[in-house]
């Protein structure tokens, strides 16, 4: 089980508050992302959670009992750092069977799940190297290892990926994809990266300056943004925000529309412009669209194979039924 | 970055190194040398460097006039004793100063520092008159605790140095992982910190085996240690040259002997957080 309930919790760093009261139910079995610009008080929340910080006010509740003033190790969690924080002193087996032995468990049972562990992970040849012998990739699954054998009420994750090469990102995500698909045990993961919140996530915790902006799952925050702010920030490329005399045809202050919701045509369209930059994907190409007589560039999102070049004139129709609108305050309209 | 050195360069750095080398090794090795000349070879001028009458004689003088061992003893005990007593007061010093520090800590290592730069003959009276008056003049305990505290900033900066260097994640991780404070310290931290403690050690026992000021002022004969042993040789008459570089050489060779043994310890221990 692992219910975890986030009462009017608020941290403060000397006067500063980085996290104003705020209210958040992570219900058993669900993959969480906490996700945010640096210093958005992600991190800190885990801590929070993880029992490293102590709350300034509010209350923290798993699976229904308070926590709050519980240290680290009775709150049944296990978490994974963005440095791994494996001991550098012990073999892969001791760092796995690390928690176990604080918490006094039998040698057999310990050995058949470090076992266990390390043939999940594909492990068993490394169980007695160390660390420093071991590859980022396999390093962090040793981390996952050891926190696995706990068989703690929620797995928390802070950064995890960070630390990896582009194409081992891609592989781990997977990995604790399909981990959380076969423990069915609650996990919280801490990101700046929105696609790895939108890959991995049932539910997205969208913060900004200690604020939760949106909850919701990926589809949700992609097709119903709350803000701007989510609007900008949830998605790749990011949509296009525009302002003025344009949002006013609209009756709003703002208009978002996302590039791949907008009609490319070399004859007629809604916004005439000049091709700037192309980003060549293979699959998709981005084009970056300038002299539409709008403030912003705008982004559109074609074909791999179009044939667009710098320099050409396009005409851009935006997706009627696509179009996001804001208020002055950012805030969407219904 | 590599930089291409030329060999003419190489071999005339490797000179000048040797070089500056044999000249801060040269007063230990004439002390030596000196120790196996007879009295009158030792102020004969010139003096003889290789070809004169080895001779043993001097040590065996030491031998009979003294108790070398007493002092060596003294010397082990007081040297070995501070270094523990320092490390069981700095290690938790140390740990609290770098993992959980306040407003002022970096104020108390600088205080702390800034007592080195007390010339210790400032406080030489009040310590003696308290030493005289609690009856620790001339004791063993007497010498431990005051080289306990004249050693002490030094031991917990190094410790404070290396400690800052260990991650703190994997202290929390620890502390995820259900160790308590006592088990965070003993499974992961002091195997984390072995090299730095066993370099502070090292160094200390260095310092203290050739403290001299507080050793030769605070004992008489029941508490003195080889540096006392060395100065009684010194004598305002007659010949005493080559005895005096028996007794010195007999006294620094047990530490020259450590110090070559852990010297690739110590280089370590010296430079780490320096370097990277």
């Amino acid at each position: 089980m692992g219910r975890i309930t986030l009462d009017k919790v608020t941290k403060k760093f000397g006067d500063v508050e980085v996290i104003p009261p705020l209210d958040l139910t992570i219900e058993d079995g669900e993959f969480v992302v906490f996700v945010g610009p640096s210093g958005c008080g992600k991190s800190t929340l885990l801590r929070l959670i993880a029992g490293l910080e102590d709350v300034s006010g509010g209350e923290i509740r798993i699976d229904g009992k308070p926590a709050t003033d519980l240290p680290p190790a009775k709150r049944g969690l296990a978490m994974v750092f963005q440095s791994y924080a494996l001991y550098p002193h012990m073999s892969v087996r001791k760092n796995i069977a690390f928690p176990m032995k604080m918490a006094g468990m039998p040698e057999d049972e310990q050995k058949r799940r470090i076992d266990n562990a390390a043939r999940a992970l594909n492990l068993t040849d490394y169980l007695d190297r160390r660390p420093g012998q071991l590859s980022g990739g396999q390093r962090q699954r040793v981390a996952i290892g050891r926190a696995i054998v706990r068989e703690p009420a929620a797995f928390l994750f802070d950064e995890p990926l960070s630390n990896l090469d582009a194409a081992l990102r891609v592989g781990m995500r997977m990995e604790i994809s399909e981990l959380h698909k076969k423990l069915d045990t609650t996990m919280i993961y801490v990101t700046h990266d929105q696609v790895e919140a939108m890959t991995m996530a049932d539910k997205i915790v969208v913060l900004r300056a200690g604020n939760i902006e949106q909850v919701g799952s990926p589809l949700e925050l992609y097709r119903n943004p709350r803000n701007t702010f989510v609007a900008g920030f949830i998605g790749s490329p990011k949509m296009n925000l525009i302002d003025g005399a344009e949002a006013k045809k609209h009756s709003a202050e703002t208009i978002g529309v996302r590039p791949e919701h907008i009609d490319v045509s070399p004859s007629e369209g809604t916004w005439k412009g000049r091709i700037g930059v192309a980003e060549h994907l293979g699959s998709d190409t981005f084009f970056h669209v300038h002299d539409t007589g709008l403030a912003e560039t705008i982004t559109i999102r074609a074909g791999g194979e179009v044939g667009l070049h710098h320099g050409d004139t396009v005409f851009l129709t935006p997706q009627a039924d696509k179009l996001h609108r804001f208020d002055g305050q950012g805030l969407r309209i219904a | 970055m590599a930089r291409a050195v030329s060999t003419r360069r190489k071999i005339g750095f490797t000179i000048a190194a040797w070089a500056v080398g044999l000249a801060i090794f040269f007063p230990i090795l004439w002390t030596i040398l000196t120790s196996f000349k007879t009295e009158a070879e030792a102020i004969s001028s010139p003096p003889s460097f290789l070809f004169f009458d080895w001779t043993l004689e001097n040590y065996t003088t030491v031998q009979e006039r003294s108790n070398y061992f007493r002092h060596f003893w003294n010397s082990v005990v007081i040297s070995l004793g501070s270094t523990v007593l320092g490390l069981i007061i700095a290690i938790p010093a140390a740990w609290s100063m770098a993992f959980v520090p306040g407003k002022r800590t970096k104020d108390v290592l600088m205080w702390m520092l800034s007592t080195k730069m007390l010339p210790p003959v400032g406080v030489l009276i009040p310590i003696y008159l308290i030493f005289r008056d609690v009856g620790l003049l001339d004791t063993k305990t007497g010498l431990v605790i005051v080289l306990t505290l004249i050693n002490l900033p030094i031991i917990v900066w190094m410790l404070y140095t290396y400690f800052k260097e260990i991650p703190g994640e994997i202290l929390e991780a620890a502390r995820m992982d259900g160790a308590t404070l006592r088990d965070e310290i003993i499974h992961v931290l002091t195997p984390m910190a072995v090299p730095g403690i066993a370099s502070t050690l090292l160094l200390n026992v260095i310092l203290a085996w050739n403290e001299a000021f507080w050793t030769l002022n605070l004992t008489a004969a029941k508490a003195a240690p080889l540096t006392a042993f060395i100065a009684s040789y010194s004598s305002p008459e007659g010949l005493f040259y080559a005895k005096l570089s028996a007794a010195s050489t007999m006294a620094i060779a047990p530490i020259l002997i450590l110090g070559w043994f852990s010297q690739k310890q110590l280089v370590r221990g010296l430079t780490f957080g320096a370097v990277k």
